[in-house]
């Protein structure tokens, strides 16, 4: 296993022994020097800290278990891989084939546990399965649409001894992760565009998962075609880029989400229509002609039926389609934006980021943080207000820079996921936003950033609240906080007890200096800011509702 | 814009060829699960294409969801091919037996008459039951199973799945494995 893990270019594991995986565990001992094993406080965080490792360096991440309860804490990190397409492959220990199916100790079925949230489970019964397996998870993981893949490894395949044959796999038969262009339908697509008078690009994370970052510049500039991202699309062009309109779904930007019912085509560019993007699908961009870039055909006409499906790793079809477009101009259109940038400005987002008086917002702070990065950052989230304001807040001119948790909405996943960043991208700044409630379900990890000096920086956004469940029961639950003010520890004084330098702000006027003092503080370091504690998520399109209808305040 | 799509719910039949591992008809059904389908009727067995298993599977929904079925059921790694079908398109068998009271079909003749009638055969007889076959569409065989119940002669009956064969002069299997071969040998040579 140690051979085949290095032989696929492995450098990073997060992991966690057990029973069921101590024969691996004892071979580790020997590849230390090439196998670097970071040793959580908890198998969620593996896998969390193996997806971080992943989105930022574009390699797959690795994480490694015991079976049973080792196996069943990864599950939440499996499902949110699957949801997001992070390339990942976890290795779960699992009781020797004599002992399965007799509810021995830590035996759980893994695989058929793991089958439905993964791209691709496998039992490991024989030592001399391990090379072939190994090589074909790599493969599985990271090819067409990446995702997490099981291995779950019996232990007598494990005490197995057999010589090591190192294994290549770059064809499975019923499986084709590279599908070939089909002209007529770029040139069909190439058409639409051309003839287009109002289009708008939706960019998801299909374009970085792609690297396909530069081929959607050409795209876009060359028939000046605006944009809008998903969350998960943010850093897949340049925040300040003149064609990047903003943010699309239901916390997203004004001016993206009205003009998609405005339009005369849609292009859709490795996004899947999810929910919080579209609002009501049966008023969804019902003027326009839909097309739709994607590398996984069971995409298509998935959530929203389209005109155009055009299959493919969108580096190849962007720029075959580029190739056939004409330049234009699109002035008047784009220009159509300006008008709802410029009201939610005044309305949302001049309040969110330059506030006179009252307590600290999350806009402000996150937005300080971002320029203190030189926008340069990798921005890692948990699930909350914390995530919806950080990518609302945070800039990006770096691909690679968007860690968050977008289709599972996982809470604890930030924590680790930015111990996993890094480990993936060392030579950067990781800024993790984090609420009070998020923070809790991970906050072991701290253990771990401890132990591995991880530079994190964690900036916890403490409102005393649930903050984003308690904005919903205030806009639809009458105000009925059902269990969401929360009781908080001293925060300050847990970092210290893992060491971890940790300062709080109160007051705006002390704000940069402690931003300032986190950034020239080498390693990881804790920035508690006191929020405010009944701060709303705007503007915000409510649950079912259409689309172009954003409320810009409560 | 939309495409224009059969929305009226009906029978579908899904054809679906995989390659031979355990454990993947737990996916497939799973797929079905999650959306909230019934399966009506599921049959698996070794095609005529070596390694490769055939899933017959039919299910009650509209034309969008056996589309999504179909796509997220090919998606799986191992699934070599999906497809879904209506009744026309297809040629469709299923076998049914009858374990029939012997001393009920001797006092009331109108029994073997309806399963000649249906073109049924017996297959067994001895002074308890007798053992009658017949193979014919869905329909023809719940059509006797109900008269025979009504004569109250029935002691077991069974159904088997559907199987069917597309009436198509196109084999898909085959397109597909023959460009996935010329594929792999083009890599090979790079």
């Amino acid at each position: 296993m140690m051979r085949a893990l290095e032989h696929e270019g492995v450098d990073v594991l997060f992991g966690y022994p057990g029973g069921s995986i101590m024969p691996t565990y004892d071979a580790l001992y020997d590849h230390k020097k090439t196998l670097n094993h970071i040793l959580v406080r908890h198998e969620q965080g593996a896998v969390h800290a193996a997806q971080g490792y992943a989105r930022v360096s574009g390699k797959v991440g690795c994480a490694i278990v015991t079976s049973g309860p080792g196996a069943t804490n990864t599950v939440t990190g499996i499902a949110d891989a699957m949801i997001d397409s992070t390339p990942m492959v976890v290795i779960c220990g699992q009781v020797g084939v004599a002992m399965l199916g007799t509810d021995a100790f830590q035996e759980v079925d893994v695989v058929g546990v793991t089958s439905p949230i993964s791209k691709w489970s496998y039992q490991i019964r024989r030592a001399e399965d391990v090379a072939w397996a190994v090589a074909r998870a790599f493969y599985i993981a990271k090819s067409g649409r990446p995702g997490p893949v099981v291995l779950d490894f019996a232990k007598n395949a494990q005490t197995g001894m057999v010589d090591f044959e190192p294994a290549k796999v770059d064809f499975i038969r019923s499986y084709d992760p590279e599908p070939d262009l089909n002209m007529t339908d770029i040139e069909r697509a190439a058409k639409l565009i051309n003839n287009s008078v109002k289009p708008f690009v939706l960019v998801g994370q299909g374009v970085e998962l792609g690297n396909a970052q530069e081929e959607l510049r050409t795209f876009l500039e060359k028939a000046d075609l605006p944009c809008g991202t998903t969350f998960l699309g943010l850093s897949a062009i340049p925040s300040d880029h003149r064609l990047n309109m903003g943010i699309l779904g239901m916390h997203g930007n004004l001016g993206p989400n009205v003009m998609t019912n405005q339009c005369d085509l849609l292009i859709a560019v490795g996004m899947r229509f999810d929910d919080r993007v579209t609002g009501n699908l049966a008023t969804y961009a019902k003027q326009a002609k839909i097309i739709h870039f994607d590398i996984d055909p069971a995409e298509f006409n998935k959530n929203v039926a389209v005109d155009l499906t055009v299959l493919g790793n969108c580096k190849q079809t962007l720029a075959a389609v580029t190739k056939l477009m004409s330049e234009s101009k699109h002035t008047a259109w784009i220009d159509g934006f300006k008008p709802y940038n410029e009201k939610e400005y005044e309305k949302v987002i001049d309040k969110a980021l330059h506030p006179k008086e009252g307590p600290l917002l999350m806009g402000e702070v996150i937005r300080k943080v971002s320029e203190a990065a030189h926008n340069e950052g990798i921005m890692v989230t948990d699930v909350g207000q914390n995530q919806l304001m950080a990518c609302r807040y945070f800039k990006f001119t770096q691909p690679r820079s968007v860690v968050t948790s977008g289709g599972l909405g996982t809470m604890g996943f930030g924590l680790p996921a930015a111990i996993g960043a890094t480990f993936g991208a060392p030579d950067r700044t990781v800024c993790l936003f984090v609420g009070d409630g998020g923070l809790q379900m991970t906050i072991q990890e701290l253990g771990t950033i401890m132990e591995q000096g991880a530079p994190v920086k964690i900036i916890l956004l403490n409102n005393n609240y649930l903050g984003n469940v308690r904005q919903w029961q205030e806009m639809f639950f009458a105000h009925r906080y059902s269990f969401t003010p929360m009781l908080n520890p001293n925060y300050e004084l847990i970092a210290k007890g893992y060491g971890i330098p940790a300062k709080t702000v109160i007051e705006r006027g002390d704000l940069d200096a402690a931003i300032a003092e986190m950034f020239a503080t080498s390693g990881p370091y804790l920035l508690q800011c006191a929020i405010k504690e009944e701060d709303n998520v705007l503007p915000m399109t409510p649950p079912g509702a259409n689309v172009d209808e954003m409320l810009l305040e409560v | 814009m939309e495409q224009e799509q059969d929305t009226s719910t009906k029978l579908y039949t899904f054809l679906i060829y995989s390659e031979n591992v355990p454990g993947l008809l737990s996916q497939i059904t799973a797929v079905f699960t999650r959306r909230q389908v019934n399966i009506e009727s599921l049959n698996v067995c070794a095609s005529s294409t070596p390694g490769a298993h055939k899933y017959t599977v039919t299910a009650n929904c509209d034309e969008r969801m056996a589309r999504i079925l179909t796509a997220q059921i090919e998606k799986r790694i191992e699934v070599l091919q999906a497809h879904y079908y209506t009744d026309d398109q297809l040629f469709i068998n299923e076998t049914a037996l009858f374990k029939l009271s012997t001393p009920v079909m001797l006092k009331n003749p109108e029994v073997g008459r309806l399963i000649r009638f249906h073109n049924g055969s017996i297959i067994e007889v001895n002074n308890t039951y007798a053992v009658a076959e017949i193979t014919g569409i869905t329909n023809d065989i719940l059509s006797l199973f109900g008269a025979l119940k009504s004569m109250d002669c029935v002691l077991q009956f069974v159904r088997s799945g559907r199987i069917c064969i597309t009436k198509s002069r196109v084999e898909h299997l085959d397109e597909y494995l023959a460009v996935r071969e010329a594929k792999r040998n083009a890599s090979l040579k790079n």
